[in-house]
């Protein structure tokens, strides 16, 4: 009840607000600084410090780097350190053909599979926008689903499918489809369907929600005026679904670059992937320069890619206001 | 809206749906396979279940992984729904741009970069590698998902709900804790249950930030794996996919019951 006097009251509701006001301000400081600073140490300065280390050299010790641009000899020290900055790792890079063909693999791999899983995901948005009303929260469950559980669980399952006694070609080869096991497994075809497989809840999630806010009488307006199906779709469904299409591939391609899982597990050890090239060098040849390095010029070739998504889920969340 | 349910459009989905499911199921099936290989059917068997439980380095994998991915989870969803107030709330604050920048571009990141980087920062400020690292490394990826998942509630929140409470002379801080919170609880516990399974999951980030006596469950999968596929995995798999189906169910059960409780209660106060 006093809250209601303080209110009908002007006099005695300025009192009662500077404090508040007080407090709300170091309240909403706290809100912001607390995940600003979490994320600066733990996701800014890191890179900072990958590309810090990828400027040293390898030594063989704990940690198997040499230290460079340390404070620790103070500002001059700082400045010889910075003298002494070798590019090596970047020149070695370049000179070893293995990375350059990794870089452009990787993009090709992630390109062409980001391309199949909009192919395939598209059908199946559209199906669940277009599907009642009652069944559609059912549907977007069971599409959220799998992304529950463990996507390598989930790449581990296809092994058994793919392999060449596995169920795949059991099943042909007892439908007499085929007359010889084919080779899939450690192929850039399983690389392929893993990638597909694993992203596509990313990319019919956006596709659908665009999807769904569609104006279906557009399209039987188009057809009253007697444009075909195909050409209602490219006309007009397709083009109002392209915010859905730009996010569902950013989602796919951008990880997709980097993957190491499945072409680790599903491509064996004759295909090549950058994710799979930086694990390497840190993990079988304890070279951590020279995987900081990768990651550096693995990072630049996605920046691009990386800021449009930024920029599509600022406009999003500007949208949803 | 008519929606036309048409013929492709069933097709469409009941494939979709089956290819997102058949491997999942196969797996499963082949848990409970009595052969040793995985893809010849041999007969109903548990055996696989009980030698699972026998076997000491899983078990502890599990418990470590468990441990990681509460603690983690939870201290995520605190900082991701910070995160997320600030991104919906404070549209200008210096450093905003870089902010959002910071919660968005993890979710695309790939794993090995995130991965190295973290280990490098634990290494240079020389934090041993081990249970405390990977909980903060998975923190930290986490609370991000969870800031787009609590952001995407508190953006179609209705304000003047809040703006009543300060009206009646609610503090801003006894508002959120009396009105927002409870408003956007299912998005947070989402958040966590996404936070958890995340954690529960990742492979790449905690082999780079893990250490002695700290292995996860994913990494002790992906060693074996890399050996073979064995049935023995398959049931490991399978409980891990059930724990998180029972999971997702019971808080789904949970959130139609709030639901409906929500749309009795609206009921009452038109009729009041």
């Amino acid at each position: 009840m006093s809250n209601i006097a303080a209110t009908a009251a002007p006099s005695s509701e300025t009192a009662a607000a500077l404090p508040t006001r007080l407090a709300k301000g170091f309240v909403d400081r706290l809100v912001i600084i607390v995940p600003y600073l979490w994320l600066l140490f733990f996701f800014l300065v890191p890179f900072v410090i990958v590309f810090k280390i990828s400027l040293s050299q390898t030594a063989i010790s704990m940690p198997p780097y040499t230290p460079v641009l340390d404070f620790t000899d103070g500002v001059s020290g700082f400045l010889a350190g910075l003298r002494e900055l070798n590019f090596d790792n970047y020149t070695w890079l370049t000179q070893d053909a293995l990375y350059f063909n990794a870089y452009v693999t990787s993009l090709i791999i992630a390109g062409i599979s980001t391309i199949l899983t909009l192919i395939v995901g598209y059908p199946i948005a559209y199906g669940m926008a277009r599907a009642p009303a009652t069944v559609r929260p059912i549907l977007l469950m069971l599409v959220i689903l799998p992304f529950w559980t463990s996507f390598l669980i989930r790449v581990y399952a296809w092994i058994g499918i793919l392999k060449p006694e596995g169920l795949l070609n059991q099943m042909l080869l007892s439908l007499h489809l085929i007359s010889q096991p084919l080779v899939i497994l450690n192929t850039y075809t399983a690389i392929f369907i893993g990638i597909v497989y694993s992203y596509l809840p990313f990319m019919v999630l956006p596709l659908y929600s665009s999807l769904e806010k569609m104006d279906y009488s557009l399209i039987e307006a188009a057809q009253d005026l007697g444009c075909p199906p195909t050409g209602a779709f490219w006309k007009i469904t397709f083009p109002l679904s392209l915010p859905g299409v730009i996010a569902g591939c950013l989602l796919v391609f951008i990880p997709a670059v980097g993957e190491f899982v499945i072409p680790d597990l599903l491509g064996g050890s004759q295909t090549l992937m950058i994710g799979k090239t930086l694990w390497n060098e840190f993990f079988a040849n304890r070279d951590w320069p020279v995987s900081s390095a990768v990651a550096v010029i693995l990072l630049l070739v996605l920046t691009v890619p990386i800021m449009f998504f930024q920029q599509a889920q600022a406009r999003a969340q500007e949208q949803g206001k | 809206m008519n929606a036309t349910w048409s013929r492709f459009n069933i097709t469409s989905i009941v494939l979709g749906f089956a290819f997102l499911y058949l491997p999942i199921v196969l797996l499963i099936v082949f848990s409970f396979n009595e052969s040793k290989l995985v893809t010849v059917w041999g007969g109903f068997s548990t055996k696989w279940y009980v030698s699972l439980f026998h076997n000491q380095g899983l078990m502890d994998a599990t418990w470590v992984t468990a441990r990681v991915g509460v603690i983690s989870a939870t201290v995520a969803t605190v900082l991701g729904t910070l995160a997320a107030i600030t991104l919906t709330r404070y549209t200008r604050f210096k450093g905003r741009v870089l902010f959002s920048g910071m919660v968005f571009a993890p979710l695309v990141m790939p794993e090995v970069i995130t991965g190295l980087s973290l280990l490098l920062l634990f290494v240079a400020v020389g934090l041993d590698r081990g249970f405390f690292t990977v909980t903060l490394a998975h923190t930290t990826l986490t609370m991000c998902f969870v800031a787009v998942v609590v952001q995407s509630r508190l953006v179609s929140f209705d304000r003047s709900l809040e703006e009543a409470a300060m009206d009646l002379g609610a503090p801003p801080v006894k508002t959120f804790f009396q009105i927002t919170l409870p408003v956007i609880m299912p998005a947070i516990v989402s958040g966590w249950m996404l936070a958890f399974t995340l954690s529960l999951d990742d492979l790449v980030i905690a082999s780079f930030t893990s250490g002695p006596g700290a292995t996860t469950l994913p990494m002790k999968i992906y060693s074996q794996v890399r050996l073979g596929v064995t049935p023995e995995i398959n049931a490991a798999c399978t409980i891990l996919i059930a724990v998180v189906a029972i999971g997702v169910i019971i808080a789904s059960i949970a959130n139609k019951r709030r639901e409906v409780q929500r749309q009795r209660d609206e009921q009452a106060a038109q009729r009041g």
